[in-house]
């Protein structure tokens, strides 16, 4: 039956409500289109078309830059000094969290951060942010809960399925519910930080225009930029820590 | 007398009632905000050289302190947003 209305109406994805009332927000993922691979409708949603845009520009700007790094010289100066702050900022974060052996980490969680953080901020430019939407975060955490595992059985060996038995047999199912938590808690609360923020920011706009002069304004800074910024960073840092974690020392 | 409730409305309005429930979930992350703000100051006061450290430490337990309102907070938005109660009926 769950699994019947997840495949009929995404719970968090586009909020697809028929006949129940309306709210009058303006917080549902519209859906353009959708098209069918087997029995699957498969939509194209407002985050999707989103993701494209957010993607799009992401490619390009990453072309830019490495068409310049030929002209880079050993003195920075222009472009070339806000790219070594990035990445030294990238580089210096993987290595602080998780050890100088696996600061190649850095590499894949750059990609995650920059995505992660335009979405966030995609609010600014009037876009629904993907971030917004369960089915991206859920998909980012997801590459992190197979890198957790995947790091575990690396390293780990048999230590790693030992893991679960510890400190009694007994505490196995505990020991995988805990493991299953992980990329749910990870996933809801940059979902729901993004989603909450989004819900006040309609919720504002919908007041009188004589009251809100300049509050959205503020809000938009506490929102998207702050609450974006932070949450970015909190992710990315957490995804690192749980695949550290596993890896034994 | 023989009133009839529509059982949408019902279902409606218990879940409006649910979902401001759920928000009672928040006292925790404001207590434990709170908590990691005031040690922040006290830290800061006791060692200022290190405000740097203190405040992005800080901030990272703060945003892990948030997640169980979090929590609620999603409970709240799907009874709200997308019912999966409303078409039980």
């Amino acid at each position: 039956m769950a699994l019947e209305l997840l495949a009929q109406k995404p719970l968090f994805g586009p909020f697809v409500l028929d006949d129940t009332p309306s709210s009058g927000l303006d917080v549902e993922s519209k859906i353009f289109g959708s098209f069918h691979i087997g029995p699957y409708e498969v939509w194209i949603t407002q985050t999707v078309v989103t993701t494209w845009v957010i993607m799009a520009a992401l490619i390009l700007l990453a072309l830019i830059f490495r068409l310049k790094l030929k002209n880079y010289k050993e003195k920075p100066s222009g472009s070339q000094n806000v790219i070594e702050l990035i990445v030294e900022f990238m580089d210096n974060f993987a290595r602080s969290t998780m050890t100088d052996e696996y600061a190649y980490f850095g590499n894949w969680f750059f990609g995650v951060f920059c995505f992660v953080l335009v979405s966030n901020l995609s609010g600014l430019l009037g876009f629904r942010p993907p971030t917004a939407d369960l089915c991206t975060t859920l998909g980012v955490t997801l590459t992190t809960f197979f890198l957790i595992h995947f790091m575990g059985i690396k390293k780990g060996k048999g230590g790693y399925f030992k893991g679960y038995l510890e400190p009694l047999p007994l505490l196995l199912p505990i020991n995988i519910i805990s493991e299953l938590a992980t990329p749910i808690s990870l996933s809801f609360r940059l979902f729901g930080n993004i989603l909450g923020g989004m819900i006040i920011m309609a919720m504002v706009y919908q007041l009188p225009r004589f009251l809100n002069f300049g509050i959205p304004a503020v809000l938009h800074i506490y929102f998207d930029v702050f609450a974006g910024c932070i949450q970015t960073v909190i992710f990315v840092m957490l995804s690192m820590t749980f695949i550290k974690d596993k890896i034994p020392d | 007398m023989n009133q009839s409730i529509d059982p949408r409305a019902f279902v409606l309005g218990c879940s409006a009632i649910g979902a401001g429930l759920a928000m009672i979930a928040g006292i925790g992350p404001g207590i434990g905000q709170g908590f990691a703000a005031g040690k922040g100051a006290e830290a800061v006061g006791r060692q200022p050289e290190a405000r740097g450290t203190i405040t992005s430490t800080m901030l990272l337990g703060c945003a892990v302190a948030e997640s169980t309102g979090i929590y609620g907070l999603v409970i709240a938005l799907i009874l709200l947003f997308a019912n999966p109660l409303v078409d039980k009926i």
